[in-house]
């Protein structure tokens, strides 16, 4: 299949009484349809706002957007709206993103309102009978309001509501984050089937690096706004290369006994990411800073075959 | 002196409820076990298990009304706290024993300076004059990693993980016998969480403070427990030593939360998440309450209450059907 997705150099920087805002800085990728790629990266780093930059949720400051290799940066009204309809997002937190004072099987139906897709008001209870179901969502609670139900509920609610439309692109802003860890397997297990039998791609942004290994081919870390590593999942897990993805994944508590391998504390916090200095972002807190990554950005370079990392030290910490 | 095996900390038979216009809500169902001097036991389960609520039990915070203690005792030191009035509790609470909350972002005041919030419980509960209590509260500032001149700085100039330290300094400063941690590293990112949790291992160490902690993360609790209690539905329905729990685990909601956890280190195709969802609070099943999502289930499970088995002299689950379901997948392997 071909690519859907392709991003490049995109930049956004939001204004602040202190200076520019590096949220997303200069990021590229690309996605292949069907495929979910995984962006994972602690408060703060910027995927949120990447998510969004893609959607046209928030403008880009610089950079291309490419959706089936058409340019999108800068679309008219008319193409955005249409661009909307293949391209959903599913938000965090299921309690703030559904309007409280709508039934369910209306917030599921209105963009379809929106949109006109249904020639008539069968087809549209129809339509919304069908996603009810697709989501598991029992039709009994078509005319109950959101704050009835539970939040994995909810969050099938947002699901019917992004499918809506029949889209092919889903960004996936931390989808399972608010759920209880039963719920959450649920709704990741139905996320994964929608794709098997819609053929959707995702982005699924994400901080919890469990979630992000089960559900993603690709794996884009970030940090302060910047892409440190790239690769395929599997990839990620067994041989990373940067040295804040090393840290960020052994700061995960495993659920076994002694299952947590040697942690590497980090010192230290994000950095501001208002005017960030010159050098690698990383650089502060990075147990192997040398001199030179405090003066020079380091770019993202294929260090293996499918591979990338952004590491002045990559060889050397790695003993490549 | 006591030994260290001493009991610090015992739960017997606890009840709380919430009494509503409609409805009662039972949000501790009889709910027993023992906290051992020194040691951390950790309460784990999902939202709505009733963990905040016991905490809150224990600390004599529930408020009443809509909630009530509607039975049992909770025995600290051997005195029972449910016996106490409102200001011996008000003597206890900060002292002897402390809790730290889940939000830092709310657990602060935001117009009082960190310093003043550590002094406010060292002035509270020890006879030392303001110099002495500005001494000491920068002194808890350096436990727990931050430099003692922000003493003068307000909540809003700290990040997430420095506000949950001070909060940690405000717990620790009165040397309680006692830490209550309500899911203390929820709101951190896991680089913080680390730091936050390698911290408290150190100062439980340094200081001999027994602990409580509530989480519904079972890798935190593998790293600082040593004795954990699954909560569902106000009940305990396994508790033993980590060991027990993650690699002998009996009951099939336990067993559940394990599968439904994404494996770091293995590849999975899908996961195997816990059907259904928990029980209307308000309306629980006459018989084990974890029954509705059980794959297990037979007649006996829906019929009556299910009481507690005891397996080893530290492990024990409430399941019917415990002794059978032993040569099943044990729950904590990879």
């Amino acid at each position: 299949m071909g690519t859907i997705l392709e991003v490049k150099n995109l930049k956004k920087y939001f204004p602040t009484p202190r200076g520019m805002l590096h949220a997303v800085d200069d990021v590229s990728f690309s996605l292949e349809e069907g495929k979910t790629l995984g962006v994972v990266g602690e408060s703060g780093c910027g995927k949120s706002t990447l998510g969004r930059v893609i959607l046209h949720l928030l403008e880009r400051t610089e950079g291309t957007i490419l959706y089936n290799g058409a340019d999108i940066s800068s679309p008219s009204k008319q193409e955005l709206k249409q661009l909307r309809r293949q391209m959903q997002i599913i938000f965090q937190d299921p309690y703030s993103s559904i309007n409280p004072r709508m039934r369910v099987a209306d917030i599921i139906g209105e963009p379809m309102k929106i949109y006109k897709t249904c020639s008539s008001r069968e087809e549209y209870d129809r339509r919304v009978a069908e996603l009810m179901d697709t989501v598991g969502l029992a039709q009994r609670v078509a005319d109950v309001y959101p704050h009835e139900l539970d939040g994995g509920r909810r969050q099938r609610i947002g699901i019917a509501r992004a499918l809506s439309l029949d889209p092919r692109f889903i960004v996936c802003d931390e989808p399972v984050s608010a759920l209880d860890v039963s719920i959450q397997a649920q709704i990741l297990n139905l996320m994964q089937d929608l794709q098997e039998e819609r053929g959707l791609t995702y982005i699924f942004i994400t901080h919890n690096l469990s979630v992000v290994r089960h559900i993603s081919d690709d794996i884009c870390v970030m940090y302060l706004g910047k892409l440190v590593e790239k690769c395929s999942a599997k990839e990620l897990f067994q041989s990373n290369l940067h040295p804040y993805t090393k840290a960020l994944l052994s700061a995960i508590p495993r659920p076994k006994i002694g299952g947590t391998p040697d942690r590497i504390i980090l010192k230290g916090e994000l950095t501001s990411p208002i005017n960030p200095k010159p050098g690698c972002r990383f650089a502060p807190r990075c147990l192997y800073a040398k001199p030179e990554c405090f003066q020079r950005e380091p770019e993202l370079a294929e260090v293996r075959p499918e591979h990338f990392v952004a590491c002045h030290r990559v060889k050397e910490v790695n003993g490549l | 002196m006591n030994e260290m095996n001493d009991i610090l900390l015992e739960v017997k038979d606890l009840a709380i409820e919430y009494r509503t216009r409609k409805s009662l809500v039972q949000a501790v169902n009889g709910i027993s076990f023992q906290v051992p001097r020194g040691s951390t036991l950790g309460l784990v389960g999902e939202t709505g298990a009733g963990k905040t609520t016991t905490a809150l039990g224990i600390m004599g915070l529930i408020p009443v009304p809509p909630g009530k203690v509607a039975g049992g005792e909770i025995l600290f030191q051997g005195e029972d706290l449910l016996q106490k009035s409102p200001a011996e509790m008000r003597a206890i609470r900060g002292k002897r024993i402390s809790m730290i909350f889940q939000d830092p972002m709310t657990a602060l005041n935001p117009i009082l300076t960190v310093g003043d919030q550590i002094c406010e419980v060292i002035r509270l509960h020890e006879k030392l004059s303001k110099h002495e209590a500005v001494a000491k509260a920068k002194e808890m500032l350096e436990l727990v990693g931050i430099p003692g001149e922000r003493y003068g700085e307000f909540p809003h100039q700290f990040s997430g993980g420095m506000k949950q330290r001070v909060v940690i300094a405000i717990a620790l400063a009165c040397s309680p016998m006692l830490l209550i941690a309500d899911e203390p590293t929820t709101a951190l990112d896991v680089t913080i969480q680390a730091q936050v949790l390698l911290l408290m291992n150190n100062l439980k160490k340094e200081l001999g403070t027994s602990m409580i902690l509530i989480t519904h993360d079972l890798g935190v609790v593998a790293e600082t427990c040593e004795n954990v209690a699954i909560m569902y539905a106000g009940e305990i329905v396994e508790m033993g030593t980590l060991e027990d729990i993650y690699e002998h685990a009996r009951h099939p909601y336990t067993r559940g939360l394990f599968d439904s956890i994404p494996d770091l280190d293995v590849e999975q195709d899908r996961l195997k998440p816990i059907a259904g969802l928990m029980p209307d609070p308000s309306a629980l099943p006459v018989g084990c309450s974890f029954a509705p999502r059980c794959p297990y289930r037979t007649a006996a499970c829906e019929a009556a209450p299910v009481g507690s088995t005891q397996l080893s002299p530290t492990h024990c689950v409430r399941c019917v059907r415990a002794g059978e379901l032993a040569g099943g997948k044990e729950g904590g392997q990879a």
